[in-house]
């Protein structure tokens, strides 16, 4: 008897349980590297925070790392929603076909892809940040700084975002220092420590002494701080424990705003699908403190460039610009548009090398 | 005090009972790390172990995808055995899965936008074809210049990376990719794609082969003279020169035919699950197939099972980490441990615990 008793309550506690679970709204987030990288994943993990701090109560988050882009992520993405998963979050390149499949199966649930381009149902919106304006930034620094007249970009992978990014730091290097060259060295992952590692030591043997780095790990900056004068940037995030130098600055990646105004939308019944691009302006893209190792000359040089990124008054991709086989990209005065940036696929006049084909 | 003495024989309980004694094993001490994080290890046990296979919320998804993540594993798995029974290391499996998927891919995408029946059966062939050319260079190496196998297949792998990210680059860009690399999407092209056999099943043309695989393997190693050869060579490498085997035909053959399984696996991943060639497309099937080769014993059946608790523990673990918030490391560290008892139990196979009272 009593033990029935006991069953009956625990059923209903069970199913009370049950219930208040399903009134929170359930915020799902896939990472491709670790939360614990201090880069990408770590800054989209921060979002998540803001989320559950935003909300309290009304919200749920669940996350899970190191996702292959590829068959794994959409097992991954199809299982969270299966789990009740009412808002998720891919926050890679490579997930975009995973995204878009596994949308179109769960039409009720929304979806929101980082970085990439493909909507193909109602449920898919996108989202990126504007990362070239923060680059035009870091390049104008590195410009200023290098003695060796010799900056490095280590490359994840030969995508639009990643070419935006190379283009905007030479052009602003060169900018304020027309001795400069740039060489690209490609790793072909957006995290690993190792490779990162591997990439910056040979840069910085080319005689390199700044590096800008388009990969997720704090590796570079450990590499640069072993060889005095070299001097690298916060990516991602602002890799403040390299402070003050070699880190002389950071772009940062702000997605909490966003991630709390989606779901928010979410749970006030106001969303809707869209393809967002936001830059300084819109604050997702932070300039991290630009520390005393840089002169207060270049600091106040950098700080005015990105006020003006920011206020609308200046676009980082304004002619006259070439390409880098010498012919015409940008005449003078000319802003390049958000199709041709988004689609980039060759680098300005004066990059050496060339995008792996 | 307690000593350890060589067996007479291997015992036969303890090759049996091996993995599953690991497999508890890793369960208990999985527990108590995971317990150590904070989190009820029966829970997390749980959700790794039952809930993939009988949660009312996912079972019915991710039943099926066991099949689709072991299909690879078990078709590499399988080819790779044959090698080790013979002593001959295939390491570089990996890269041969790579080649298959890049051949295969490639000679559907020659014929884009054909719409032919003959297309997916050329992909097969090229797939298995270019497995079995990439098995080959360390197989000859070792053969006509005595090179260590191991090594250079191993090498070979970081070769077809590079290979393959400056496909995903190159040769085999979607032209409608807006620039972005990676191949198009095989699964949007019907004649070469690679589609799941009856929906809701997981079943697909690689989790056929990967059957077939372990059938041949099992006929050939317990009714064939070349299974025999195989077995020999492996246990007796000078009576199996007596015997008449020759040690370069058998080196060619065994790479030659997990290379072409390891190509296969990797057609059948890139035009069905994975759906395109991209500069990240492989995620180390090829090196998890090693675990699940000696996980299995060698044996065609073990691997088929080792194949499915292996991927059990991938979908799983990954529940595990989003229900439960556990990191990914751990899950890492709990496939690791599975292969450490198992190595640690084998002990037990050929050696046996004696209680010694008394004064020596």
């Amino acid at each position: 008897m009593l033990r029935k008793t006991l069953l009956a309550t625990a059923a209903v506690l069970a199913f009370a349980s049950a219930a208040a679970a399903q009134d929170k709204l359930k915020a799902c987030f896939v990472y491709v590297g670790p939360i614990g990288d201090g880069g990408w994943t770590f800054q989209h993990d921060q979002g998540r925070l803001d989320v559950e701090k935003a909300f309290g109560d009304k919200v749920e988050t669940a996350y899970q790392e190191n996702v292959p882009e590829g068959a794994d992520a959409e097992r991954v993405l199809t299982q969270m929603a299966l789990s009740g998963c009412k808002i998720i979050f891919t926050t890679s390149f490579g997930y975009m076909d995973a995204t878009n499949a596994v949308a179109a199966k769960f039409p009720d649930i929304m979806f929101e892809h980082a970085t990439g381009y493909k909507r193909d149902s109602a449920n898919v919106s996108t989202y990126n940040a504007r990362f070239y304006e923060g680059r035009a930034v870091t390049g104008t620094i590195a410009g200023r700084m290098t003695k060796s007249n010799k900056i490095g970009y280590i490359g994840s992978f030969p995508i639009p975002e990643v070419i935006q990014g190379i283009n905007a730091s030479f052009i602003h290097a060169k900018k304020v220092n027309p001795d400069v060259t740039m060489s690209v060295v490609w790793a072909y992952t957006w995290f690993d420590p190792a490779k990162e590692a591997d990439a910056a030591k040979a840069l910085i043997e080319q005689g390199v002494d700044v590096i800008l780095q388009h990969t997720d790990s704090t590796a570079p900056l450990a590499e640069a701080a072993k060889t005095p004068g070299v001097i690298g940037f916060g990516q991602a995030s602002d890799m403040a424990e390299y402070k003050p130098s070699p880190r002389v600055s950071a772009i940062i990646d702000n997605w909490g705003p966003y991630y709390v105004e989606r779901v928010g939308a979410l749970l006030d019944g106001t969303y809707a699908q869209k393809d967002t691009w936001a830059g300084i302006g819109g604050g997702e893209v932070l300039i991290g403190e630009i520390t005393d190792a840089v002169p207060a000359e270049v600091k106040a040089e950098a700080e005015a460039l990105a006020t003006s990124i920011g206020d609308g008054s200046y676009h980082p991709f304004t002619g006259p610009l070439n390409k880098q086989d010498g012919s015409v990209w940008l005449a003078d005065g000319e802003v390049a548009d958000d199709g041709t940036l988004a689609g980039l696929n060759f680098y300005v006049e004066g990059i050496e090398g060339e995008i792996p084909q | 005090m307690i000593r350890l003495e060589k067996r007479p024989t291997p015992s036969k309980f303890w090759q049996i009972a091996t993995p599953i004694v690991a497999v508890v094993l890793t369960m208990i001490a999985g527990g108590i790390m995971f317990a150590i994080l904070g989190k009820n290890p029966v829970e997390a046990i749980r959700t790794i172990f039952w809930d993939p296979l009988f949660n009312p919320d996912f079972a019915a998804y991710s039943r099926p995808q066991l099949l689709v993540k072991a299909g690879p594993l078990i078709l590499i798995a399988v080819g790779l055995s044959l090698g080790f029974r013979a002593g001959i290391w295939n390491i570089g499996a990996e890269g041969q899965y790579i080649m298959g998927a890049i051949f295969g891919a490639g000679a559907g995408l020659a014929f884009y936008p054909l719409e032919a029946w003959y297309i997916f059966p050329l992909m097969v062939i090229a797939g298995a074809f270019g497995g079995w050319l990439w098995a080959m260079i360390p197989a000859l190496l070792k053969t006509h210049f005595n090179t260590n196998e191991i090594l250079v297949s191993l090498l070979m792998v970081y070769i077809a990376q590079n290979i393959l990210a400056s496909m995903s680059l190159g040769l085999l860009r979607n032209p409608e990719g807006s620039g972005f690399p990676g191949s198009r999407n095989l699964s949007q092209y019907p004649a070469a794609s690679n589609p799941e056999l009856i929906a809701g099943t997981g079943m697909h043309w690689g989790v056929v082969a990967a059957f077939v695989a372990v059938i041949a393997a099992y006929i050939l190693l317990q009714r064939h003279i070349l299974g025999f050869q195989i077995k020999l060579a492996g246990q007796a490498p000078r009576a199996a020169r007596f015997h008449g085997v020759s040690p370069t035909a058998l080196v060619l053959l065994c790479m030659g035919i997990s290379g072409a399984l390891a190509g296969l696996a990797g057609l059948f991943e890139v035009s069905g699950p994975a759906g395109q060639i991209s500069i990240d497309f492989n995620v180390g099937y090829g090196f998890t197939a090693i675990i699940v080769a000696f996980l299995g014993r060698l044996n065609p059946v073990g691997i088929l099972l080792a194949g499915l608790l292996m991927a059990l523990t991938y979908i799983g673990g990954e529940l595990a980490q989003f229900m439960l918030g556990l990191p990914s490391a751990a899950i890492q560290a709990f496939q690791g441990m599975l292969l450490f008892f198992l190595l640690a139990v084998d002990l037990l196979t050929n050696y046996r615990f004696r209680l010694f009272t008394g004064v020596k």
